[in-house]
């Protein structure tokens, strides 16, 4: 079948609105009534909560009502973990802080306000009297002793946890050089855009609460805020409208969330809060926040013989909906692109006096790609061989797939050599060794980084998956074949209302623009995941295209019936059914011209479904269909980066000659997507390696509480990127689709990085920790 | 303590009572209610909240309402111009310039000051010319190829 759309660089149908300002984010939704909510939040790490004198803001102009932990203790549910580990200790999490604070940032009180000036203007005649105690904020110190945050549980550890597979002893045993490094994944701020946001409205006669958010995840939030309300879910309407931006930080259940659902139905009015950045920096999840010691056993030939990653990982005070299970994911990945016999990962996970970390792009993967990619370049360096060597040494062959991991994995399908080799030609690899070496005896400090990544994705069989990792869709042919897809994926920027669409138009022989596809409202769309993961296409993809397939077998059969021919002899193409072969064949010498139509369109299949005159007897009339597609395995993309880059002498500052990259997500449905997905995606990484970094200070303040302090990277931080492509399917769903919306992130931290430690090798620099900043180069460099 | 201001609006003219503190993005948003303009930070670094004022682009989180008395703004929805879409607008949506559109109006005005300026940038001129406006999806390249289309397509309408 031609392909009109999928595999082209199709202009998205989201743009119009966006480009004129038309679209609805929560925040441009208003209702009549609306009452707005400021916070109180705790300027404490770690406190007891010794008075709370709430009665001069309850009085302020325009205050209708001040709220307090004690208030909402017993009527709204816990903050809810979803990770259930081995002995995972779960502190109790209520919506508003009841006797102790444990995060700067935590909310204490809710004032709600007629207007948004009068809301944050009362918070400020709160009067919160704080005893502080002493807050936990290094992670290694908080596992080993010190101040204990919860008493009962006699200390700070959540949980510990041993996986991997393979006798690493041994391993290490046999290896002729075992290489360590600490490795530290500074936490980091996803900052989305636009921060979060929530507007309820209850409507007290109908018992309905409609609950807008700025959520990657409206049905999961759904049946979590219903609970947490202690409401039926099917009375609680959740709406993603317009979602600017999640990276994984709108991808839970937030306090704020069933918080404000709960006063709406107390004021039986409209509820809005909008969070401002400085909150947002506070008390929405951080990303990453591991402190880890890697092993790897080499022989000398640079074949790896094991790899052991102890890890402290920083939870914060509280878990939020996906925080233990994050480093559980860092070791699914430890082999990286590589054969590694024997991987052991020892993680110490423990509370801190900070906000939660959760998943922020890459969630966990990451972590696992950094770490055995600077480790293969540290090998490298120890055996004095480049680092493609290493690496390309320990590939497996691309007949090895479903390729087992001693991480317990089946990685679908890969061809780690066909990308490094495209990566090298592309960047002109040899090329660029020697004009490094001509650079250093000029004294230039130029560095060459390569990554090789796999990372796993489409997340995925719900064995493995707390909430379920199926997907959803019902596709729907209008009677004047118009189609609707109603798809339980929730995109936020990341083009499925493009991307579906191609895929459906090119399956019924339809035009682009006749496709809507809907997403985001619990009462619209048949219960669905989310989008988080990079599972949207890979998985809500699939579902879109099962359900399409039943359409089109039903649509044929309506066809044949039209036709008078058997179902078996229809074709169908371009939007049209056509029996011609088989009538003809019937007619004999010619049709006479009261004889069935030898063709049908999709359009005349349409109505007939809704008219239901001249459908087969005993089938059903309409023409939708709804699939629930549960993937059999995740799926792993892949693919090499190289970063060039070049130290300021003078300033610390690292510039970019050259950054290549060849990703392989798979079939791709719209290359332009694709493309965006790994702009953003090294973007956010290149942030993480050089700029940026949520600092407390030992009180456990936050440092780096907006925007002038927290460095999110402008454009002309950012190179110019040479992308490329190879496409090896993945077999795990009929599309051959991976996924690619983390793997820029995973993929290019580990080239930044190893990039600027090779600029820096002539002055026996072995590791750098992130953020790599100015000052610690210009040190190095001038000391 | 409200102060009488009159703001002109993509060429409407709106008479209102405001508080002197009203930031000209709330005024914007909430008392016009053209929401099109956003709001992604509170500290002026972020951009999503650039508007045209007097022709110029503003951040207008770091206005008062009352400072734009008598003045003409130009919004996002003010940019198109008889149903046709500005040629940085056009740019956006032909290069792939936007991903959650949450930055975006506030880019497409930065942008379209900045060839307003400098009709033909290099790509870093671009690149410095938005240090305003802060994207977290694109990675900006997109961006600068949306830039650089509408330079194209201004250039080719004057018949250079």
């Amino acid at each position: 079948m031609a392909s009109k759309y999928v595999g082209k660089r199709v202009k998205r149908t989201e743009d119009p609105r966006l480009i004129q300002g038309l679209g609805h984010y929560v925040d441009d939704i208003k209702l009549p009534d609306t009452l707005h909510v400021a916070f109180l939040r705790s300027i404490h790490a770690h406190a007891r909560i010794t008075g709370l004198d709430v009665s001069e803001a309850r009085n302020a102009p325009g205050v209708v009502a001040v709220y307090t932990g004690k208030d909402v203790a017993e009527k709204v549910g816990p903050v809810p973990c979803a990770g259930a580990l081995p002995d995972l200790r779960v502190p109790d999490y209520r919506v508003l802080a009841r006797d102790k604070v444990y995060f700067v940032g935590q909310p204490v009180a809710a004032v709600v306000a007629t207007d948004r000036y009068a809301a944050r203007d009362a918070v400020d005649l709160i009067m919160c009297d704080y005893e502080e105690l002493p807050a936990v904020v290094d992670v290694e110190e908080a596992a080993r002793g010190g101040p204990v945050i919860y008493e009962e549980y006699g200390d700070n550890i959540a949980y510990r946890l041993t996986s991997g597979e393979g006798d690493i002893d041994a391993a290490m045993a046999a290896a002729d050089r075992v290489v360590s490094q600490r490795i530290v994944h500074q936490r980091l701020a996803p900052i989305a855009m636009e921060p979060r946001a929530v507007l309820a409205r209850y409507l007290p006669g109908e018992q309905e609460l409609t609950l807008w958010s700025s959520t990657q995840i409206p049905h999961l939030l759904r049946t979590q805020v219903a609970v947490m309300l202690g409401m039926p879910e099917n009375k609680l309407r959740v709406i993603a409208p317009e979602v600017g931006g999640g990276f994984g930080s709108k991808l839970n259940v937030y306090a704020e969330e069933a918080l404000l659902g709960w006063i709406s139905i107390q004021h039986a009015k409209p509820v809005k809060w909008i969070e401002t950045r400085r909150e947002n920096i506070q008390a929405t999840i951080h990303g990453r926040g591991q402190v880890g010691y890697v092993e790897v056993g080499c022989k000398n030939d640079g074949t790896i013989t094991g790899l052991r990653y102890n890890v402290f990982a920083d939870m914060g005070a509280y878990h939020q909906l996906l925080t233990p299970a994050i480093p559980t994911l860092t070791g699914l990945m430890l082999s990286g692109c590589y054969k590694i016999p024997a991987i052991q990962m020892n993680v110490t996970a423990v509370f801190t006096n900070k906000m939660s970390t959760d998943a922020y792009r890459g969630a966990g993967r990451p972590e696992a790609t950094y770490v055995v990619e600077r480790a293969m370049d540290i090998v490298a360096a120890e055996l004095g061989v480049d680092t493609t060597e290493v690496r390309r040494k320990n590939f497996p062959a691309p007949d090895e797939f479903p390729f087992k991991t001693a991480t317990g994995l089946f990685y679908d399908s890969g061809n780690y050599q066909g990308a490094l080799d495209k990566a090298l030609e592309n960047s002109g690899y040899q090329q660029l060794r020697e004009e490094q070496k001509r650079a250093r005896d000029e004294g230039r400090l130029i560095g060459i980084g390569v990554s090789t990544y796999v990372e796993i994705c489409a997340l995925g069989p719900s064995q493995a998956m707390p909430a379920g990792g199926w997907e959803s869709a019902t596709v729907r042919i209008e009677p004047t074949c118009k189609v609707t897809v109603l798809t339980g994926a929730s995109p936020h920027g990341q083009g499925q209302e493009t991307s579906f669409a191609q895929l459906v138009a090119d399956e019924l022989g339809v035009d682009l623009n006749d496709v809507t596809v809907i997403h985001g409202d619990t009462s619209i769309v048949q219960y669905g995941i989310g989008t988080f993961g990079s599972r949207a296409t890979a998985v809500g993809g699939t579902a879109v295209f099962n359900a399409v397939q039943s359409l089109k077998e039903k649509a044929s059969k309506i066809a044949a019936n039209i036709m008078g021919v058997d179902a078996s002899a229809v074709a169908f193409s371009e939007g049209v059914f056509s029996a011609e072969a088989a009538a003809a064949a019937a007619a004999g010498e010619g049709p006479p011209s009261d004889s069935p139509p030898k063709n049908v369109s999709i359009q005349e299949v349409a109505l007939a479904a809704h008219l239901a005159r001249q459908i087969p007897a005993g089938m059903e009339p309409g023409l939708s269909a709804t699939n629930f597609f549960e993937p059999a395995n995740f799926t792993f993309p892949f693919g090499t980066h190289i970063a060039v880059v070049e130290v300021d002498r003078e300033t610390g500052d690292i510039k970019f000659l050259r950054y290549v990259a060849v990703d392989d997500c798979g079939k791709m449905i719209n290359p332009m997507l694709v493309e965006g997905q790994i702009h953003g995606g090294i973007v956010q990484a290149l942030g993480q390696a050089l700029y940026e970094e949520v600092v407390y200070d030992e009180q456990g303040q936050i440092v780096t509480g907006t925007l002038m302090d927290y460095a999110v990277p402008k454009a002309a931080h950012a190179p110019r990127f040479e992308l490329d492509s190879t496409e090896t399917p993945s077999p795990v769903n009929p599309m051959g689709v991976k996924g690619v919306g983390e793997a820029g992130t995973i993929g290019a931290t580990p080239a930044i990085v190893n990039a600027v430690v090779d600029a820096l090798a002539p002055f026996g620099v072995r590791h750098l920790d992130m953020p790599i900043r100015p000052e610690s180069v210009w040190k190095i460099v001038n000391s | 303590m409200k102060k009488a201001i009159s703001v002109t609006v993509n060429g409407a003219t709106h008479q209102s009572e405001v508080e002197p503190r009203l930031l000209l993005v709330h005024y914007i948003r909430d008392v016009i209610g053209l929401t099109g303009t956003h709001i992604g930070c509170e500290t002026s670094i972020c951009g999503a909240c650039t508007v045209m004022v007097e022709g110029q682009a503003v951040k207008s989180c770091t206005l008062l309402a009352v400072q734009a008395d008598g003045a003409s703004i130009k919004t996002i929805e003010g940019l198109a111009a008889n149903g046709k879409l500005h040629a940085v607008q056009e740019g956006f949506w032909e290069q792939h310039g936007l991903q959650c559109g949450y930055c975006t109006p506030g880019m497409i005005i930065a942008s379209a000051q900045l060839l307003d300026r400098n009709p033909t940038p290099t790509d870093e001129e671009i690149r410095h010319g938005l240090d305003g406006n802060l994207c977290r999806c694109t990675g900006y390249q997109h961006i600068i190829d949306a830039v650089q289309y509408a330079a194209r397509k201004a250039k080719g309408a004057t018949g250079d």
